[in-house]
């Protein structure tokens, strides 16, 4: 067996593909609060794109969501897996080529699904707008990146397993089924009627709870106790929030009002509380883990991102099994309160962890420092401050549009009216968003110029003085 | 101890069960669903769309309309009514019979606001017997089933919508959002497809006030050649072209306003009863087949 690896060859063995994640995951997110703006200019000034097919409302809809889920999620979220199994298991990343060509294809799959969307051949599905012929692509560059990983952690000269590994690898195995059950069971041979729909909304609930939790969790599990500087509180407990999380939250995702068969929604409704248990069990464990040492964690900026991702899924996660009660979801089914519960959990929760993660890791890749530490900084406040500028006025105006729209007396134009007044508040953290976004990309991408130049630099500093004249010394 | 096996295989049970729950098993009761016949006139029901408007689902598709239109109806309950049509025999009796329910009612009141609904109950029972007394006291009674709630209220449908109703379209698209209205009876408030190209042509001037955006890339603007295109919008006021040009709907704008006029669901089904008013009487004097004087053949 070999000797364990120190931790400066795994991060150049990760380095490669790693850049291509993180890179490319970048640029997805500012794409995609890009169209995010765009959609949100729609409701300030409905006649924008009136002449424009390529930009309707749903087009630019569904971009900002594939580009955020596919583009960026999953780009993050695999990056921190592969470096977290490699430096978990004390291992080099194993066919590092190949990854990086995974990374690519990948890529190239959400880029043709994008190019799809705005030319007419979304699915009609949400969450899952990208057509066929572009998920399998993205499907065979998962593929690739999966196993290696799957491999890496095998190969992990570590043998005790850590609870963010038992997270992660779920997770890898957790996005293939879903997708190609997805795919297949709506796109390539779409079974009939309703059903469609339940299979819509379990696939997006599986990624956007399931795969983001799993991932979000496993990368809080690491990096709360290893910026501390503690023990996990219970390593049980954290297997408890696990298996109670897949078995649970797994059947999240239909919503009461759907025409189909009652007992679908109510198992949800039944999933979406017991859910609660692996949030509260998680809640606890990390706090019995930080207590006394918050002012550590307020300290360093990785962790702050981490914070705030661990105090949004919690915050999320409450307000997704509230919202499953069937007396609130009388109110709040079918209005702005939907949008806003998601994007807490994938952008307040799962991309913020994923922001501390690409913060702590990629300098290390490098062995340098970011170009910027101040734009680390204005990316956290302009994320944070953008979150809540999202989520609570669309959280307020889907209870006040619900409400509304329950007493038949109110004209419903008047009460979109007074929705989309929250919504245009929401422009604004649309905004503070993408310019995170832009702060994340110009450092991401200008620490690794700035390495690769250097780089340049000593090489053509070593060739010029070889051939110097040898004995020319001053 | 290497728990990479037990993890894959946690992994493995807990997304099967609500893989079997959630995908295989509504495949199961409703992806086998078939046609079914509506309560009590037993006509078949769903009847697939027309080509036409199979076309304008995936133009709703294309366009991403489900991002800002759902295609569900809520009902919070339904309730038996019962309905005085008409005072046959003995107006007094009448009266005196509907006296518990409306106290104050005057015989002019009455014959004026005719047909009356008298009580609203959740129990049809309740309803039926009552119904049997205002016939016995001379009059025409009768008991209807009326599904009640907001949306309905609201007259975007007349019963809440169910599995049935979406039996033949592909992809099944309701939609999480009412940004816009409810659309999944958008054919029966609207009937009319020129109503719907004017809308998607210039959604605020057919709604006062719609934030709607407008669709004009599914119009063409051309010349008017020798004739005026049959096909082409009526628009008025600041709307209407220059002369000499009329705009016309390209395809994809007649498919849509095809697939919106076929949305109906409101068929009186098992799961969902309700009774629908009957048919207009015809409008002309003209003796209605069947009931001429005239020998039969």
């Amino acid at each position: 067996m070999n000797a364990v690896s120190k931790p400066s060859e795994i991060d150049v063995s990760c380095r490669l593909p790693l850049l291509v994640l993180f890179i490319s995951g970048a640029i997805w997110l500012v794409i995609g609060s890009v169209f995010a703006l765009l959609a949100s200019l729609t409701f300030h000034k409905p006649d924008l794109f009136s002449n424009s097919f390529t930009f309707t409302y749903g087009h630019l809809v569904a971009v900002r969501t594939t580009a955020f889920l596919y583009g960026a999620g999953i780009q993050l979220g695999l990056a921190t897996t592969i470096w977290l199994f490699c430096r978990l298991g004390r291992t080099l990343l194993v066919q590092r080529i190949l990854v990086t060509v995974g990374a690519a294809v990948w890529n190239l799959g959400v880029t043709v699904g994008v190019i799809g969307i705005l030319v007419g051949d979304a699915t009609g599905f949400d969450g899952l707008d990208m057509p066929g012929y572009a998920a399998l692509i993205a499907f065979l560059g998962y593929l690739v990146v999966a196993i290696f990983a799957v491999l890496t952690l095998h190969e992990r000269r570590e043998p005790a397993l850590y609870v963010s590994q038992w997270f992660l690898l779920a997770a890898l195995f957790w996005f293939p089924w879903i997708f190609a059950t997805a795919n297949l069971s709506l796109v390539v041979f779409p079974v009939r009627g309703v059903t469609q729909a339940i299979i819509a909304w379990w696939f997006s609930a599986n990624l956007q709870i399931v795969w983001f939790g799993l991932v979000g969790l496993g990368a809080i599990f690491y990096f709360v106790p290893k910026l501390t500087n503690r023990q996990l509180n219970s390593h049980y407990l954290a297997l408890f929030t696990f298996w109670t999380l897949i078995l649970f939250a797994s059947w999240i995702g239909v919503p009461n009002s759907a025409p189909v068969p009652s007992w679908v929604p109510a198992l949800s409704t039944v999933g979406s509380v017991l859910t609660l248990i692996p949030v509260i069990t998680f809640a606890l464990n990390l706090h019995a883990t930080v207590e006394g040492k918050y002012s550590i964690l307020t300290a360093n900026l990785v962790s702050k991102f981490v914070l705030v991702g661990t105090f949004a899924f919690v915050v999320a996660s409450v307000l997704n099994t509230i919202g499953s009660l069937f007396q609130v979801s009388q109110i709040t089914d079918l209005t702005w309160f939907v949008p806003a519960k998601a994007q807490l959990n994938s952008y307040g929760f799962f991309a913020m962890v994923m922001f501390g993660a690409a913060y702590y890791i990629v300098p290390q890749l490098f062995g340098t420092e970011f170009p910027a530490p101040k734009l680390i900084k204005a990316h956290f406040w302009l994320a944070t401050i953008g979150i809540v500028l999202i989520v609570l006025p669309l959280a307020a105006g889907g209870i006040v549009q619900g409400q509304l729209l329950n007493n038949p007396s109110n004209a419903f134009l008047s009460v979109t009216k007074t929705a989309l007044m929250f919504l245009r508040l929401s422009t604004l953290g649309d905004l503070l968003i993408f310019l995170g976004h832009l702060a994340f990309a110009f450092n991401v991408i200008g620490l690794v110029r700035q390495y690769y130049a250097a780089r340049a630099a000593e090489l053509i500093a070593a060739a010029t003085a070889e051939i110097g004249p040898s004995g020319a010394k001053a | 101890m290497n728990y990479g096996p037990l993890i894959f295989l946690g992994a493995f049970f807990a997304l099967s069960g609500s893989w079997f729950g959630f995908v295989l098993k509504p495949q199961l009761q409703v992806g086998q669903l078939q046609q079914t016949n509506s309560v009590p006139d037993g006509a078949l029901y769903p009847l697939g769309r027309s080509g036409m408007a199979k076309q304008g689902l995936d133009v709703y598709r294309a366009n991403g309309c489900a991002s800002c239109h759902s295609q569900q109806v809520r009902q919070t309950g339904k309730v038996a009514e019962v309905r005085v049509t008409e005072i046959v025999t003995n107006i007094a009796a009448v009266l005196k019979a509907i006296a518990p329910f409306k106290p104050n009612i005057s015989e002019k009141e009455l014959t004026n606001s005719l047909p009356l609904t008298v009580l609203r109950s959740e129990e049809k029972v309740q309803c039926d017997v009552l119904a049997k007394t205002f016939v016995a006291a001379g009059a025409k009674a009768e008991v209807w089933i009326v599904p009640v709630g907001p949306d309905i209220s609201r007259g975007w449908g007349k019963r809440r919508t169910i599995a049935e109703d979406f039996l033949y379209d592909s992809p099944v698209m309701l939609g999480s959002q009412r940004i816009g209205p409810d659309l999944a009876n958008v054919g029966s408030r609207w009937p009319d497809a020129n109503w719907h190209l004017r809308h998607l042509y210039a959604p605020a001037h057919e709604v006062n006030g719609s934030p709607m955006p407008p669709y004009r890339f599914m119009f063409e603007k051309r010349r008017i050649e020798r004739a005026p295109s049959p096909d082409a919008l009526v628009l008025t006021g600041d709307l209407a072209p220059e002369r000499g040009y009329e705009i016309v709907p390209k395809p994809a704008a007649r498919a849509l306003a095809a697939y919106l006029t076929s949305l109906h669901a409101n068929e009186p089904l098992f799961e969902t009863p309700l009774t629908l008013p009957p048919p207009p009487p015809p409008a002309t004097n003209a003796p209605t087949v069947g009931e001429t004087n005239a020998p039969a053949k």
